[in-house]
Formats: structure tokens, sequence, C-alpha cells
């Protein structure tokens, strides 16, 4: 333990009571927050979720109105996107990015507490929309006009809600790229940087990039709806498709977004457990950036089938497939960390190499689908609902979990329950994939998605999808087992935690001091991140 | 050859995981697997198209993950596998992004032959404009001046209420059958223009072999030329609000001979249908004929016994608008919608709009009881 740690010691009085939280300006508090937010929302997403297929475990209606089976399917989507995938890779950032560059704190406190506590208030304005005339938003979480223009009471909740996520996610990609680019220990280069932090980096200006976009097609859906606007419609000069290009230039970078933070963390735990340095670290950075600089150019692969020009289908196909080539860059090198290396398999190991396996098999069913002929078929089936529940479930919730288990003896100074970890990764990646592979098939044959209902030679498979989804929902009450148990008590664990792990983090106490690195710690080749 | 031997083994592999996933009725799942070959030119190239993209990923994901699972079982701790520490190497990284690339020029070209071929719309024989409405389809021939809506079929209708106590399993074509179907000639290249009249739905029969948005104020141009005569199942396929899911489409492809007849015929109902808007009808003939129209047009909202769903769907029974005496805020409201409620005046005719409406006045302790003509309807429009 360095000098600095053990003067930041003396000093390590924490704030007590709700005030503790509620007014925090510490990155490590603010960090919880955002976990623990993340969770209790992937659950309430989750929830939706254990609906839906409740309603699909056998044809007919069983449980619910169709329209309410629609507001399933769309609050489904908008809470874990917003709710659980973007919080959780932001409370990583504000966890980590600080005690990886040998920062003292973010570099805009203050916005950070603000930038966490609009969240709650954004989701009681969405999910009250349940309670009003009208319903929640049933017209998909992509809010299509003319459909979600149907919706009662609720719109202006909708739309300001997207606000409010809009503004959060602004402010911390601010906060982050500003504590990046100002904060760095001194010897902590661009090159040095974990490369959790280049993904956040990306990610942020990604966020930057697209979240205005998002605010101004929600924007324009609100004076269409209440201030006699006629962007999206036809009758007055406007057109419901440029809404779709507004959506999906937003929405295709916030795959990215959303993906970009778990890859990061994948690229600092194949590392630490293969007891080798990341494999092509510099490509490594230049593929994430590409692959961000190419997300504004494919937005249109969401909406092939709306009718474009034959010149614009061709670009959005070759542009499409072109993400291909870095995205197999970053497999490969993930691939040649773990190549003669000398592995141990813990659980956030062995959530990584799913996120290899599992993410792999989403990006090959997103190569098929980026041909633009054959998405024709694929278009708005099940087979879509598969690729991108691949992509984000094993892949990008994987990748955070296993940033959980990673992380979690250095924030609570407890090793968590190994076993039990274990058992969580294997009963999660066992229904996550009895969940998620039929729907290739009966998405093939022709099971269209958001459906509440189908015909009946899609039953046996969807009666097999339910009882994966069943599993792996309840799979997931392990993992918060597993945290309060590691959060209340066990193993001590050493600062260094993992045999394997380099970097600043690993040089501070578990769990770190309230404050840390208030006097910079100086980094060298041999201390950076190899 | 080595290309037959390829796929006889990458069937043999989809077979054998497919095993495993299930013991059961395995006949059952095994037709409910892969996208349909179809009988259009498009959907045989799509299909083929699919094929060959399927096994290249295949094969990408088997090389990938034996190399993977290899050098899990090997470079591992427990067997005194010790790190080596390279951590770069220019010939592997220019080897695996320049396969990669050749891998997909390779792939792009057929691609593009076959998107160049999807969207020649050119010479069509026949024009079928197809108009997506909440919650069903609207079919004009322009050349032959036939217009009709097609609908859910009613058996499939009544089993898909809520706890119907209908089991789907015993009710034909369950919700992939209509009251009408579209009839097209087979060996005619077809012209199809989606449009819609509300919100954006999408017109979809997987056999032949593509998918188009119908969006409102808007006309996608389509083509299609059926091979084999049949009947070919397909759904709306865009999310369009809350019976989505029971807007079917049924294609019934025949001989040209036959569709000349089915054209005289349709031609006969729609001047039939045209003569019974302008006269007098008695209220039995209102109440019965608005039985069916209301089945088919009110009760997916408002509920067979017009009891609505609340916080949706107003109920009609001992609604204000419904039970008063001066109906002409009624057929304002029918005849131009509100909210979600869609403008039914280029739907419905005269006549069926003056059967529902005597129907719901009626129907379930309403207190009207009055008979409203087509031509009651007819002076508000």
């Amino acid at each position: 333990m360095s000098e600095a740690v053990l003067h930041d010691d003396h000093h390590d009085h924490k704030p007590t009571g709700i005030g503790r939280w509620l007014f925090s300006t510490n990155h490590k508090d603010i960090g919880t927050m955002y976990l623990v937010f993340a969770l209790i929302m992937f659950f309430v997403g989750g929830a939706m979720s254990m609906v839906i297929r409740a309603e699909l475990f056998q044809p007919g209606l069983q449980y619910v109105d169709p329209q309410f089976y629609n507001s399933m399917v769309t609050v489904h989507a908008l809470v874990m996107i917003f709710g659980a995938l973007m919080p959780a890779g932001v409370g990583l950032a504000n966890w980590m990015i600080p005690i990886m560059i040998g920062a003292p704190d973010m570099a805009l406190p203050r916005m950070n507490n603000m930038s966490f506590w609009i969240l709650p208030f954004a989701f009681t304005l969405l999910l009250s929309t349940f309670f009003m005339q009208g319903g929640a938003p049933a017209g998909g979480w992509t809010m299509y006009p003319p459909l979600v223009l149907q919706l009662g009471d609720g719109f202006p909740y909708l739309v300001f809600a997207v606000h409010f996520l809009g503004i959060s996610s602004i402010m911390g990609a601010i906060n982050i790229i500003a504590t990046v680019f100002n904060m760095r220990a001194p010897g902590m280069t661009f090159m040095r940087l974990p490369l959790f932090v280049w993904t956040w980096i990306i990610t942020a200006f990604l966020l930057i990039a697209a979240m205005p976009v998002l605010a101004g097609g929600v924007t324009m859906l609100l004076t269409d709806k209440y201030f006699g606007t006629a962007f999206f419609d036809a009758a007055g000069g406007g057109d419901p498709v440029m809404f779709q290009h507004i959506f999906w230039f937003f929405g295709h970078p916030e795959v990215y977004i959303l993906v970009l933070p778990s890859f990061g963390v994948i690229s600092q735990i194949i590392p630490t457990f293969s007891r080798k340095p990341l494999f092509g670290y510099t490509s490594m950075v230049y593929a994430t950036a590409s692959i961000a600089f190419l997300s504004f150019f494919v937005w249109a692969h969401h909406m092939f089938t709306v009718g474009m020009p034959l010149a614009g289908e061709l670009f959005f196909m070759y542009a499409t497939m072109s993400i291909a080539v870095p995205t197999g860059v970053k497999i490969f090198n993930w691939m040649a960390t773990m190549w003669r290396g000398s592995m141990t398999f813990e659980t956030p190991m062995l959530f990584a190499i799913g996120v290899l396996f599992m993410f792999s098999i989403g990006g090959f069913s997103g190569l098929m689908m980026g041909i633009t002929p054959v998405d024709f078929q694929y278009h708005d089936t099940y087979f879509i609902v598969a690729h991108f529940h691949y992509v984000i479930v094993p892949g990008i919730i994987f990748g955070i979990i296993g940033g959980i288990y990673f992380w979690l003896p250095k924030w609570t100074g407890n090793m968590y329950d190994e076993k039990l970890g274990k058992l969580h990764f294997w009963l999660s990646t066992i229904s996550v994939n009895v969940l998620f592979f039929p729907m290739h098939f009966i998405g093939l044959a022709g099971m269209p998605r958001r459906i509440p209902d189908y015909s009946v030679q899609f039953a046996d498979w969807n009666n097999i999808i339910s009882i994966g989804g069943f599993a792996f929902g309840l799979s997931q009450l392990l993992l918060v087992w597993v945290v309060i148990k590691c959060v209340r008590g066990g193993e001590k664990a050493t600062d260094q935690v993992w045999e394997g792990a380099h970097g600043l983090e690993w040089t501070l106490s578990s769990p770190p001091p309230f404050h840390s690195f208030t006097t910079p710690p100086k980094v060298t080749d041999a201390t950076a991140h190899s | 050859m080595f290309v037959n031997k390829f796929k006889q083994i990458m069937f043999a592999i989809s077979v054998f995981s497919l095993m495993f996933i299930s013991e059961m009725a395995l006949a059952d799942y095994m037709n409910v697997l892969n996208l349909t070959k179809g009988v259009t030119p498009t959907s045989k190239m799509v299909y083929g198209l699919h094929m060959q993209i399927l096994y290249i990923v295949t094969a990408i994901g088997v090389v990938v993950f034996s190399v993977m699972c290899w050098s899990i079982y090997h470079h591992r701790k427990s067997k005194g596998a010790v790190a080596e520490q390279f951590h770069h190497s220019t010939s592997a990284e220019i080897t695996w992004t320049v396969i990669p690339i050749i891998i997909l020029v390779v792939m792009a070209i057929p691609a593009t032959k076959a998107l160049v071929f999807m969207e020649q719309t050119g010479d069509a024989e026949m024009t079928v404009k197809v108009t997506g409405y909440q919650w069903k389809w609207k079919y004009d021939y322009l050349d032959e001046g036939i217009s009709f809506f097609s609908s859910l079929s009613q058996d499939s209708n009544e089993a898909r209420q809520r706890n119907s106590g209908i089991d789907p399993e015993t009710v034909e074509n369950y919700l992939m059958d209509v009251d009408n179907r579209v009839v097209l000639p087979i060996n005619t290249k077809i012209r199809i223009l989606t449009t819609a009249a509300d919100v954006i739905h999408d017109w979809w029969v997987p056999a032949l072999g593509w998918k188009r948005d119908a969006i409102p104020g808007f006309i996608n141009d389509n083509w299609t030329y059926i091979e084999e005569p049949g009947v070919y199942r397909g759904k709306c396929a865009e999310l369009c609000g809350r019976d989505h899911g029971f807007m079917p489409i049924v294609v019934e492809a025949v001989p040209k001979a036959e569709y000349a007849v089915w054209v005289e015929e349709q031609k006969a109902i729609q001047l039939a249908a045209a003569a019974g808007a302008d006269r007098e009808w008695t209220k039995d003939e209102l109440l019965e004929k608005g039985k069916d129209v209301y089945a088919t047009n009110c009760a997916a909202c408002h509920m067979a016994e017009g009891q609505g769903v609340e916080g949706l769907f107003p109920a009609l029974v001992g609604s204000a608008i419904v039970n008063n005496p001066d109906a002409s805020e009624m057929i304002m409201l029918i005849l131009n919608g509100k909210n979600m409620m869609p403008a039914f005046k280029d739907i419905l005719n005269d006549a069926d709009i003056s059967a529902a409406m005597t129907h719901e006045r009626n129907s379930w302790g309403n207190t009207v009881k009055d008979v409203i003509q087509p031509s009651d309807v007819k002076a508000m429009r």
C-alpha cells in the first residue's frame, strides 16, 4: 500500500445517514447508487418479461389484454435499456474510472450527483403512465409515429421521461470525458489507460452525439401531438419514416453505448485470469473507435423494409457488413489474449468467456440480417428478437455481471461466495440459451415479433422458450443473494484480489478508502495496465 | 463434392444438437426451424442466399469456437500452463482483418445481385393496392375495380378472446385465416402497392419472399410472380396497436382461367352491395347485418358485449353517446374517428354503419332502441 493511501485513511470520515446518499458527491457512493438502481430496474424490466413469457407460454390469450401486452413489450425495453443497462455501465464507470486513472474523484462531482438523481424521477414519470387513462406506452420502445401518437394521457410523460434520461446520460458522459481528459495521474498517458477507460471515453462521445438526436425526435412527436406541427404526418407534408431515420440515428450508436462498456469490462477480466497482457492493445483501441465511428453510418439497417431507393439499401448493407471487421478484430484479440495464457476460471472469467461465445452468436445473426434481401424475410420476426437478446443478455449483461463479480471484492473488501457465483453462471448460461436460441427457429419459420398470441405451430417452441425465461429470471435472484452475502461479510480480500490483476485500482486497499488518490500516484509502464 | 459433404456434415450437426434440446416429438419441432423456400423466384433466391450465409457463419463459428475451446482446455493453470507474455503480432492481426474482408466481399456479391433483382418493379401485368387498417387489410384490384376488406376469420376471432374457453388447437388455421382471401393468378408479374390508412403496418407473406411496410401517406411498390397454385398465409409484421397480432393475410394463387372467373364473381358482389345502400331497410335486416359488422369492426376494442376495456376503450353499454336519441354525434364519431377510434368513412358503407349503430342502440340494455337507416348516415357524410 502506498503512502498516499495511508494518508487518505487518516481523513476517511464518511457523511452518515440518508444525507450521505442524497447529497453525495463521492464517485464511489454514486457508483453504488447507480448499480443498485440498475439492479432494481433489471428486476422491474425482468418482471415485465415474465408477464410476456407467461402470456406466450401457450397459444390463446390467458392473462392480459393485447394492449397491456404491448405496454409490457414497450416498457420492458425502455426500462431495461435506459434503467438497467445504461445506469449499470455508468455505475461501473463511476466506481472504477477515477481509481483506474489515479484521480481523487470525478471531475464534476455535483453534476455526478444530479445525473444520478434524475433517474428515479424519470422512471417515476415513465412507470406512472400505467395508472393513466390510455395506459402505458404500447407502441414499441422505438416510439414510431403515427402509432405512438395514439397513446393517451401517458404520452407527454413518456416524452419527458426520455428527455430526462437523455439529460442524465449527457451529463454523465461530460463528466467522464472531463475526468479522463483532465485528471489522469502523472504518467497515465492515453495509450496506458486501461481498456475499460478507453471504451468508456468512446461511449461518452457516442452519448453526447446520439442523445440530443433522440431528444429532438421525441420533441417533434410532442409538437406533432399537441402543437399542430406535421413533422411525421404525410397529410401535413411530413413523413412518418423521417422519425425512424432520426430514431435510429440515435438508436444504432445506442447499441454501442450499451455494448462498449461491457467490452471494456471483459478486456480487463480476460488478461487478469489468463495472467497475460491484453493482446493487441493498440488495435483494440482503434477497433473500438472504428466501431463507434461506423455506428453512425448503418442506422437504416433497422428499417430496410420501409422502402428505400436501391442505392440507399446497398450503401447501408455494405456499411453494416463492414462493422463485422473491427468486431472480429476484438473477438480475435480476446482469443489471442487467452492463447498460451495460464487460465483459471473464477466467476468473472466464466462470464467473460460466456460473452465471447454468445456475443459471437449474436454477431453471426447480425451479419445475416445485414444482408438486405434476406433481411426482408428476417425483419420484425423472432429471429431479430433472438439476435438482439443474444447481443444484450449474454453479450452485455453477462459482461456487466462479470464486472460485478470481478470488482465486488475490491468494493466490499470481502470475497464473494465462489461456489454460488459459479452456480449463477451455469444456471444463467443454460437458461439463457434455452430462452433465446429457439427464437431463431420460430422467427425463421414465420413468427412475427410483438404479438400476444400466435398460430399453433409455434406452440411447442414457445413453451420451451418460456420455461427458459422463467429459469433465467429466477437464476438472477442468486446474484442478489451473492452480492448481499458478500457485502455482509466473508473471507477478507487482499489489495490485489486476483493473482493476475494489474492496474492502479488494485494498489488501493480493499475496500478502498472513501477518498482515494488525493495525492496522485506516479504511473510508469510497469504499473500501467500491463 | 466437397460442398455437398460439407452441407451434410452441417446438417448432421444441427440435427444432433436439436436432439439434445428435446427428445420429445422431434417431428413437431423440425417443421418449425427454417425459412420457407417459398413459391416465387424471389423467395427461392432469398432462401438460397440465407442458407449460403448460414453455412458460412456456422463454419466460422465452428472454427472460432474450436480454437477457443482448445485454448481453454490446454492453456489452463491447473494443467500447469505457464503464461507467455507476448502482446501483439502484426502478421496475425493482418490475417484476421483481411480474411473477414474477403469473406464479406464473397457474401456481398450475390446479395447485391438479389437486391437489384428484387427492386425491378416494372413490366407488371396487373396491380393490387394493399392498404393496412387497424386491424384489417383492404385490397384494391386497380385494373378490375374490385375492392374489399380482409379480416381475421370469425372462428379465430372468437377463440382468441381472453378466456374464451376455446382451445386454439381445435380451430383450423388459428389466427392465420381471413374472411376474404386475396386471389391472385399464377405465372403473372403482379405489382403490389402497400400503403396504410392510420398507422404503419407491414404486409408479409413468407412464401412470396419479402415483406414491406405499409405507410400512411406513402406508397411502396413491390412485385411478385407466383409459380405454384396454393394458399399462402402471412401476417402483419409491424406493431400497429392492440390487435397487431390479429390481422393475417391469406393469398390464394390460382390458374389464370380460374382467376378470371373469380374477378367476374367479385364484380357482381360489389354491384349488389352498392344497390343495398340506397333502399329502406327493416329493423330485423339491420339487426342481423349489424351483428356481423359489429363483430368484425367494433368488437376488437369495444368487446363482444359492448363492455369495452377499462381505461382504454369506452364501454358502449350505457354510453351517453350511444343512448342519445339524437344520433348525429354518434354518426360523426364513427365516420371521422377520435383518438384511437379510427375513421370508418372509407372502411364501411352507409348500410354497414347504420346496421352496426342499430345493433348497438338495441343491444345490451341500451335504451334508445331506434332504427338508423343508411340514408341517415349518408346525410351526415
